[in-house]
């Protein structure tokens, strides 16, 4: 069954062809369903691949050159068209393709009434194909044209709507910032290409202990040229600036790219180079430093944001940070962990804010909802769930992951850096306290309290169609039962890191290099453990408990806090620390100065202008005064054919 | 026999003063006939080294010029009399068209 892993991303494409060709003569009907049985197909077979790869023995579950096809070759040089499938791929394939099916479904009924509903599936099919590229490459390169192919998708819808100004802008904002991050991710290819001489994953993995030396120069470089392509694609510090603003797309566009799939590319990204990552210890350490700052940095915007989107944009900024900071501690599965259980349920958020909106004809701002959950049972309840997920409420599935990585991150040991795992893990629960604070503050603005609904808008609140009640559901089923498949107290029910441990060689080529020392398996203290598991138990409490006391008992005590004493520090917070300003200053203003005053009025007017312009009037000048020649007298010719042949007579008279 | 100087000589000056002609009278048909003086000229040229060579070759090409010579007059006075009935002139002066 594997042999047929190419089919996957072919689906979704043919989806595209169809939808992207036809699309303005099939009827409505027919171009979601398209859409979405292309989508569905790959979930299937993703799934029949899981299955037949789950049968084997661990130690064979790495299939790699799945299909070759050369795609270049130059000298040494070669580059395939080949799919890896190994636990982690599937892991990502299986999350991508399921979760982008219940997007594909939800979306039929959210976009039902929009002009560009072909356009929209063409893209959504398009984004899919290459991040399943992304995912399942063998090799370096294909990776990078997945990985450049979702960055256009995303793009494209981000500025789904084109009309609008500030959607646009938005789109720009994260193809550029991208481009940023994209530079760094080809870089650390450009190195491992000319230190290994391969771009296959496995050979280079498995030249990478030989080529080089432990905690090196140049693997501490490479890997952090990689690690600044994925700070890009997953929205860390300091190129986060994009994640927000990319709410202006479609709410279905949100929960798929921004908060399930493409931002998590970064993470995979690590994950998967685990070896590289664990060769230098360095880069490791910066991986979950920028992990924790980003952890906790986005969580305090997330605080104070109106738009519900923005809260859960903030908040997926934040939930970005937890996975690296997971791969900084050298808990790379658990990182994938999060990642997993948090595309159920951030996509399930993000949707349940899109239903909010549909109810609400467009609404964005928490302060002009309320009590909504009279109004919207379904959206209400299964918003409730994936709020409980994400704040790390047992048996949710974000307390398994969420609760693993500060129990991981407390217990690293780092060469460096003697207390950097408490400190990460500091970090990361106060992090928590404050998701914890933030998501339950947007439930209580939305759907408990007054109503604060415009009049003309609360005539038309309305639950939203069974087509988008649906995936909701089965969403908040995934992000209740999603963390069991990884309780780590119990061996044989912690079989999430098991299935993933065949990808994770890192640890064992460290332990080779390092002369030995076995790779120590972390002393289970259960009661320890425990403990620590009440503990984010209780801090999650603590911020519900203070949100319900702000914004439920005594909803006008928020605003007297803002406009106290803590007035400044608010209003640097509600303009997110004023980074889009700063970076403005710093980057785009002298940019555009310099695009201006020399690029354009220097090189451009004057030289390259003053260049062709000067051949043309240099070739003018010449030719106005040659022009004379032509007299338009027949015998003027005849009298210079005459000259010039006395002249060849002559010349050739005098040669003999 | 004459020297073959002398035939020589005789050519070039009819050649010489079909050129003339042709550079310096305004008359289209003037010219004509002076292009054909040229022809004759280089016929002669021909006719002269053929019989002090003592080879046919020279004579074969004076053939073919007269074949091409009379064609040309067929298509020469053709066009220099649409040129007249256009502009009523054979004046060469008048007809300067061929420039920028």
């Amino acid at each position: 069954m594997h042999q047929y892993v190419w089919l996957i991303p072919l689906f979704p494409i043919l989806g595209v062809l169809i939808n992207g060709l036809l699309g303005h003569k099939l009827p409505k009907k027919v171009i979601g369903p398209i859409a979405c049985i292309a989508v569905g197909l790959s979930a299937i077979l993703s799934t029949l691949i899981f299955f037949e790869v789950k049968a084997l023995p661990p130690e064979s579950r790495i299939l790699n050159d799945v299909i070759s096809y050369t795609w270049m070759a130059a000298g040494n040089f070669y580059v395939d068209i080949g799919f890896l499938v190994d636990p982690l791929s599937l892991v990502m394939l299986l999350v991508v393709c399921w979760v982008s099916l219940l997007i594909h479904i939800y979306s039929i009924g959210y976009m039902h009434g929009d002009p560009g509903y072909a356009r929209f599936f063409t893209e959504l099919n398009l984004f899919v194909f290459f991040m399943l590229i992304l995912v399942s490459a063998n090799n370096f390169l294909m990776m990078f044209v997945g990985w450049e192919g979702v960055g256009l998708c995303s793009y494209l819808l981000i500025g789904f709507w084109y009309e609008k100004k500030s959607a646009t802008d938005a789109g720009n904002k994260a193809f550029i910032v991208n481009r940023i991050g994209d530079f760094g991710f080809l870089l650390g290819i450009f190195g491992i290409f000319f230190f290994t001489g391969t771009l296959n994953f496995q050979e280079v993995f498995a030249k990478a202990p030989a080529t080089f030396a432990y905690g090196g120069l140049e693997i501490t470089l490479i890997t952090l040229a990689l690690f600044l392509g994925a700070t890009g694609k997953s929205a860390q510090v300091p190129l986060y600036t994009w994640l927000p603003d990319a709410m202006e797309g479609p709410t279905p566009v949100s929960a798929l790219i921004h908060a399930a799939t493409m931002v998590t590319a970064g993470v995979y990204m690590v994950a998967r180079m685990n070896v590289l990552f664990m060769m230098a210890p360095i880069s490791l350490m910066i991986v979950g430093i920028i992990g924790a700052i980003t952890a906790i940095y986005a969580a305090t915007i997330g605080m104070t944001q109106f738009d519900i989107k923005r809260v859960l944009a903030y908040s997926t900024v934040s939930q970005l940070g937890y996975m690296f900071l997971a791969c900084g501690v050298g808990a790379f599965s658990i990182g994938i962990f999060h990642l997993m259980t948090h595309a159920f349920f951030k996509a399930l958020l993000f949707m349940g804010a899109g239903s909010v909106m549909h109810a609400l004809a467009g609404e964005l701002d928490m302060r002009k909802m309320g009590d909504l959950r009279k109004h919207m049972p379904h959206t209400y309840r299964t918003f409730l769930i994936g709020t409980l997920a994400i704040a790390g409420i047992p048996p949710l599935a974000g307390f398994f992951s969420k609760d693993e990585i500060l129990y991981k991150a407390f217990s690293a040991e780092s060469t460096i850096w003697e207390m950097g795992g408490v400190t990460l893990w500091a970090i990361g629960l106060t992090a928590a306290l404050i998701t914890a604070f933030y998501m339950f503050r947007a439930v209580f603005m939305t759907f408990y309290g007054k109503s604060r609904v415009d009049d003309h808008v609360a005539k038309h609140l309305h639950e939203s169609p069974a087509v988008m009640t649906a995936p909701l559901w089965i969403l908040a089923i995934l992000s209740i039962i999603g963390g069991w498949v990884g309780i780590p107290w119990i061996e044989s029910l912690n079989l999430f890191p098991q299935w993933l441990e065949p990808v994770m060689k890192g640890k064992a080529v460290v332990s080779q290099l390092t002369g030995g020392i076995p790779a120590h398996a972390v002393h289970h203290s259960l009661s320890f453990e425990l403990m620590m598991a009440l503990v984010s138990v209780i801090v999650a409490a603590i911020g519900i408990f203070i949100a319900y006391k702000l914004y439920v008992k005594n909803p006008e005590l928020p605003e007297r806090l803002t406009y106290g004493r803590f007035f400044p520090v608010y209003h640097l917070v509600l303009d997110k620390y004023r980074i889009d300003e700063l970076y403005d200053r710093l980057f785009v203003k002298p940019t555009l100065w310099l695009s201006e005053k020399f690029m354009w009025k220097v090189v451009d007017d004057k030289i390259i202008d003053g260049t062709v312009n000067g051949i043309a009037d240099l070739a003018k000048g010449w030719g106005s005064w040659t022009q004379r020649l032509q007299t338009g007298y027949v015998q003027n010719y005849a009298l210079m054919i005459v000259i010039g042949v006395m002249l060849i007579f002559s010349f050739i008279i005098y040669l003999n | 026999m004459l020297p073959m100087s002398y035939y020589l000589v005789l050519s070039a000056l009819i050649f010489g003063l079909g050129v003339l002609g042709v550079l310096i009278r305004r008359n289209a048909l003037v010219i004509f006939m002076s292009i054909e003086l040229m022809l004759n000229a280089v016929n002669l040229t021909f006719i002269t080294l053929s019989r002090y060579l003592e080879t046919l070759h020279g004579q074969i090409y004076v053939f073919f010029v007269m074949t091409v010579a009379a064609a040309e007059v067929a298509v020469g006075l053709a066009i220099i009399m649409l040129l007249y009935r256009n502009w009523g002139t054979a004046n060469i002066d008048d007809i300067n068209l061929m420039k920028w």
